[in-house]
């Protein structure tokens, strides 16, 4: 297992050497590229002066903050779709109708709605988590053992009894997956809507290294915002296996 | 479609036309401004316009060409480097943990990268498409080639076939259904991507069609870009649906 491990680093770190020396060798003098050795000094002196961390905390809380408001709202509109077929049925067309709009296709309206800043990038953001929240903990809800629903039935459970203390239980490794999912793409559109237009966070300061003419802190920047993602699937999985072992695992839409 | 499926569909219109009707009423009693909010009448009049006397069909031509150039471009790759990586144990030893790692990148974050590299142009856009919808069908091909049934390489070796053989007689079929999964999610990649290129270098597309229109507080044309993105998606996604059933029917009749 470790040799197996120590094998998977050999191309990357094979990869940056070759790149380091070419760039020694030739004196790269460029505006895309640069030799890892300076990406690595920026990333460094990026991290020193708090403003990597600052355009992180940033981009993570504007993620974050839609993560929530678009998940719940998925959320809840699953669970109804799952419980209530007949609402299911109705409202296909209605979401068939607004679910292919790529989220980004909203950016002008949030803008002129909203304006710069937070608000119209949670807005965004949270359009994009809305669907797969739905879609997932509907198929989780309705793939509920129906005894389940019988035993609800014959304790005279209310809905909302019903709801919090079997529903919301039986369906919970699914909606973590759920979750999970929609996590790594509230990061992904909040990365997207930073690059694309709003002067906020990881990707307007990764844009800026770009127009400054910075290749070493524009890649620094990269591969910063790429050991995120990274590390947010990676603590996420995580939670998974511990909080669900292979419940949730299984089930996993590729 | 049965009898009762036929009323729930017409039913599910009958939201989706009151949802509309809905949109209009909030519209004409004015409770959100009609600078941001235009009414279904007005986007509608905006599209039919954009098509008769203004050049909205350039657009949408200009976005599903960079879409479609990325996704193909990327679907070659995709599938070449896919299938290089998992029919060798070696490589899919020493390259796939790369990937892996590579793959949560939000990919976007590329753009800058390209823009340094290639400029503000239609190559930067087609880099960046085609970089961002490579991953899902290469790692759903690499994934697709080591999920193949082992029984079938043990025939392949006691027939001799050469590894060419195996990868187009036993491996693509096989890992099929997978890679057009990959295919598929790449398609809402390339369409995102496109936009965003559209909307950031400026080139001929619906992106950049409702930035401006949003930047004049054009906001019916603005709807009308928006409500044609959501068809592109829509209908891109459908001819894959249908790709799909046509590709894959020898499977579902086998078993």
């Amino acid at each position: 297992m470790t040799s197996e491990r120590a094998k998977a680093f050999i191309l990357p770190l094979v990869l940056l050497g070759a790149l380091e020396i070419w760039a020694r060798v030739v004196h790269l003098q460029s505006d895309s590229l640069a030799p890892p050795s300076a990406i690595l000094q920026a990333l460094g002196q990026a991290l020193a002066d708090g403003s990597i961390l600052a355009a992180t905390r940033d981009t993570l809380f504007a993620a974050f903050v839609g993560l929530v408001v678009g998940g719940v709202i998925g959320l809840i509109l699953g669970i109804a779709f799952g419980i209530f077929e007949t609402l299911d049925r109705l409202m296909e067309v209605t979401v068939e109708a607004i679910r292919p709009i790529p989220s980004v296709a909203l950016l002008p309206i949030a803008l002129i709605a909203l304006g710069f800043g937070y608000r119209m990038e949670i807005a965004i953001v949270a359009f994009a988590c809305v669907w797969p929240m739905l879609i997932l903990s509907r198929a989780a809800v309705r793939d509920i053992e129906p005894r389940l629903m019988e035993v609800a039935r014959v304790l005279r459970l209310s809905p909302g009894q019903s709801v919090r203390s079997i529903v919301i239980p039986a369906a919970l490794p699914r909606i973590f997956v759920a979750g999970r999912l929609a996590a790594g793409i509230a990061l992904i559109v909040a990365v997207t809507v930073e690059i694309a237009i709003n002067p906020l966070g990881l990707g307007a300061s990764i844009m800026l290294a770009q127009q400054a003419l910075r290749p070493d802190l524009m890649l620094a920047y990269l591969v910063w915002i790429g050991l995120l993602g990274y590390a947010l699937n990676a603590v996420l999985m995580a939670a998974q296996r511990h909080l669900f072992g292979y419940a949730a695992v299984v089930e996993e839409p590729s | 479609m049965n009898r009762s499926g036929l009323m729930w569909r017409l039913a599910s219109f009958a939201v989706a036309a009151a949802v509309v009707a809905l949109w209009q009423w909030i519209a004409d009693s004015r409770l959100v401004s009609p600078v941001f909010l235009p009414g279904p009448d007005r986007a509608w009049a905006s599209l039919v316009r954009g098509f008769t006397v203004g050049d909205l069909w350039e657009k949408v031509v200009g976005t599903l060409e960079h879409m479609a150039y990325g996704w193909l471009a990327a679907s070659i790759a995709g599938i070449a480097l896919g299938a290089m990586i998992g029919s060798s144990h070696r490589m899919r030893t020493y390259v796939a943990p790369s990937l892996e790692f590579l793959r949560p990148l939000p990919v976007s974050a590329i753009i800058p990268v390209a823009i340094a590299l290639f400029g503000l142009t239609q190559g930067m856009a087609l880099f960046v498409i085609a970089f961002g919808a490579v991953w899902p069908i290469m790692l759903a091909t690499v994934h697709g080639f080591a999920a193949v049934e082992p029984r079938l390489y043990e025939v392949a070796r006691s027939l001799h076939l050469s590894r060419a053989a195996v990868i187009f007689k036993i491996a693509l079929p096989s890992a099929s259904p997978d890679i057009v999964a990959g295919m598929r999610l790449s398609l809402t990649v390339a369409l995102i991507l496109s936009v965003v290129c559209e909307m950031l270098a400026g080139l001929d597309g619906l992106g950049h069609w409702v930035l401006l229109s949003a930047r004049a507080f054009r906001s019916a044309d603005l709807f009308a870009g928006v409500i044609l993105l959501g068809m592109i998606g829509y209908i891109t996604a459908l001819a894959m649906n249908f790709a799909e059933a046509r590709l894959l029917a020898w499977r579902t009749v086998r078993h």
